[in-house]
């Protein structure tokens, strides 16, 4: 059994969604219960469903030293560095530290393979044409390797590409080691982006709803696939620290099936008790769970039930996929920051999309927005391959 | 100057092309023996079924992992897990991509959901009935030495044994000449935090700067760590084969190298 962590301050945060750039967009979206999502207009061939896209990405220009790793993946990540004053942030804490002391700690199912698609489809003569001659971008570590860059970082540069769960592993991965004096500090976060794979793929699999997701609807049909990018700045909490506090972390495997989650969330519910356990809180202590809630049939029926028989009344749940859709390997930072947004702003998010209950649900569901106190709060964040991740946050240090 | 991280070497698994386990390898690099004709990496430790469905990293680093946790006398089942490739499966990715530029709707769902990063590891847990955390990592041309830094620290930060896969499948068609991976490796560990019944200990720390990689003058491992990313391993590999009690370093960032020394229980 785990040992309680010592809790770690969020120094800065920032997300880039379908609700648009920053903080400021999410949390306006969350307060009006305002969804993003829209028709695809984005897969290389038509495919009639519903996606959650950044606008503004193909106007992104890296500048010249970063032109090695121009995508649109890259593009995501970049836009979404510079919101927030996430940037300064990180500048400040390679300062203080030193480059080699700050480790970028990054979750992406499928990186830029865009651009790999992208090359595929304007082969020169069977081979990558000379504008994609690239290696940097066709390996699932682009993303790190571009941060890396970005902040001239020479600490541990890690992918985790663990599906659906990777951006909030590496939560896990920071704080061991910051706990075992590797670093003083890590980014963690992620960013994926619309892609043929993911599009073609999830339609292949017979997981893509034709309508906007309806997370927990007892007819719900699957899913929405969206991008983002988000990043969080982990550090040890100073002295009257005012930063949220990144409290608690549990993972575990279902060992059940590649594409299908356990019958009866056994791989969720061991995350979620690592998680309590490492917290030191019990579930009655938790406020608000921003859950996986993807709106397949699976995933939001194992979900529900395990919220159902394990949560008191007073904890409230939702999705935030009908807001921003499924956005993979960014899904556990984008919902981290959704998290930190309600417990900064009192407010429990929507779960937008969903109208009918779903019978495994209980009296936990918030179908609205609601005002709410929210002191201590869960993500969840489930995998392909069985992979399962939950976090825990509480609103600020002391002063909550 | 004390080592960051400390573990404990309770089993070793190998794959390369003319060396299908541990104990071949280290015929070949200690006993002077040939390299033997390659063959497909048995993943024994697979249900039949699922080694027929499974794709070559699958198979590969199922095949190093159930060689390394046999020697801890472990139970697969308890043991957290990190599996590490620079690329995972090349070959579905240069399908997927092939068939997305011609035919989209005609994506296999089969090698969709193979095609994720941890796919071994969801493979390898569901088959060793292990709900201990699993993870998929890379680190680009690192992904070697990033993946034993993060097997090292979750073992030292849980104090539990972790078993450690690194692999990397030959590259093919258009991306093959991007990732320049040229021929299959793969190896594994079980790292523990407590020396009982270990065969070496590894201690690590990370130091900056990348020194990149040295020819050992053995022309069949010099040739076999150019391969492949995870191959960047192999001057490990073979001084633990050797028992070298020595000192390496092994890049595990752009600019970030593992001090390792090696020693041994007597």
């Amino acid at each position: 059994m785990p040992h309680p962590m010592s809790p770690l301050a969020v120094r800065a945060y920032t997300a880039t969604s379908a609700l648009g750039h920053g903080l400021a967009a999410h949390a306006e979206a969350l307060a009006l219960s305002r969804g993003g999502l829209r028709p695809n207009d984005i897969s290389s061939a038509p495919l009639d469903c519903w996606i959650g896209r950044v606008d503004g990405v193909e106007q992104v220009a890296l500048p010249g030293p970063l032109a090695e790793w121009d995508c649109r993946n890259n593009r995501l990540a970049w836009l979404a560095l510079r919101q927030d004053g996430f940037m300064d942030a990180v500048r400040d804490a390679r300062a203080r530290y030193g480059a080699s002391r700050v480790a970028v700690l990054l979750g992406t199912s499928t990186a830029s393979i865009g651009a790999t698609e992208e090359g595929y489809r304007r082969l020169d003569h069977g081979r990558m044409p000379a504008d994609l001659h690239r290696p940097v971008l066709h390996t699932p570590h682009s993303l790190a390797g571009f941060v890396a860059t970005v902040f001239d970082l020479e600490g541990p540069c890690l992918t985790v590409a663990t599906a659906c769960s990777s951006s909030a592993k590496v939560f896990a991965n920071a704080e061991r080691m910051i706990r075992l004096g590797l670093v003083d500090a890590a980014i963690v976060g992620g960013t994926d982006t619309l892609c043929d794979s993911v599009l073609f793929g999830f339609n292949s699999l017979e997981l893509v709803s034709p309508s906007p997701c309806r997370p927990f609807d007892a007819e719900r049909d699957g899913i929405s696939i969206g991008e983002a990018a988000g990043f969080a700045l982990i550090e040890r909490p100073q002295e009257d620290d005012d930063a949220p506090l990144f409290i608690g972390y549990g993972e575990a495997s279902d060992a059940h099936h590649m594409s299908t989650p356990h019958p009866e969330g056994l791989g969720a519910e061991l995350a979620l008790r690592d998680t309590l356990d490492r917290a030191g809180i019990e579930a009655i202590d938790v406020d608000y769970i921003n859950l996986h809630g993807t709106a397949s049939q699976k995933n939001d029926e194992v979900e529900a039930a395990l919220v159902t028989r394990f949560f008191p009344d007073t904890t409230r749940a939702s999705s935030t996929k009908g807001f921003t859709g499924h956005t993979l390997g960014a899904a556990g930072i984008l919902e981290a920051v959704m998290t930190l947004l309600a417990m900064r702003d009192g407010v429990v998010p929507a779960n937008l999309g969903g109208t009918t209950p779903d019978p495994h649900c209980g009296a936990q569901m918030a179908w609205h927005a609601e005002r709410a106190d929210i002191r201590i709060a869960l993500s969840n964040s489930f995998g392909f391959g069985g992979n399962n991740a939950c976090l825990a946050f509480s609103r600020q240090g002391g002063a909550a | 100057m004390s080592a960051a991280l400390t573990v404990w070497v309770q089993g070793i698994g190998l794959w390369a092309p003319g060396a299908a386990d541990w104990h071949a390898f280290g015929d070949i690099v200690a006993r002077g023996a040939e390299p033997s004709a390659t063959t497909r990496p048995p993943a024994e430790i697979l249900p039949p079924n699922e080694r027929r469905r499974a794709p070559e990293s699958v198979l590969l680093a199922a095949t190093a992992a159930g060689q390394a946790v046999r020697m801890s006398g472990l139970d697969a089942a308890t043991l957290p897990c990190v599996f590490s490739s620079a690329h995972g499966d090349q070959a579905i990715t240069d399908y997927m991509c092939e068939t997305l530029a011609s035919a989209p709707r005609e994506l296999s769902p089969t090698k969709f959901h193979n095609s994720v990063h941890n796919a071994p590891a969801g493979y390898w847990t569901i088959a060793t009935h292990c709900h201990a955390s699993s993870s998929a990592v890379s680190g680009g041309e690192y992904a070697f030495g990033a993946g034993l830094l993060e097997a090292a620290t979750l073992a030292v930060a849980d104090d539990h044994p972790v078993l450690l896969a690194c692999y990397d499948i030959a590259g093919t068609g258009p991306l093959g000449s991007m990732t320049s991976t040229t021929g299959a490796f793969a190896l594994a560990f079980v790292l523990s935090p407590h020396a009982h019944g270990a065969a070496a200990r590894m201690d690590l720390s990370p130091e900056p700067c990348n020194t990149g990689a040295e020819a050992s003058g053995h022309a069949w491992l010099d040739a076999l760590a150019a391969s492949n990313p995870s191959a960047r391993a192999v001057p490990l590999m073979a001084a633990l084969a050797k028992t070298h009690a020595t000192a390496l370093r092994v890049p595990a960032a752009h600019e970030l190298d593992l001090h390792i020394d090696l020693g041994y229980p007597t």
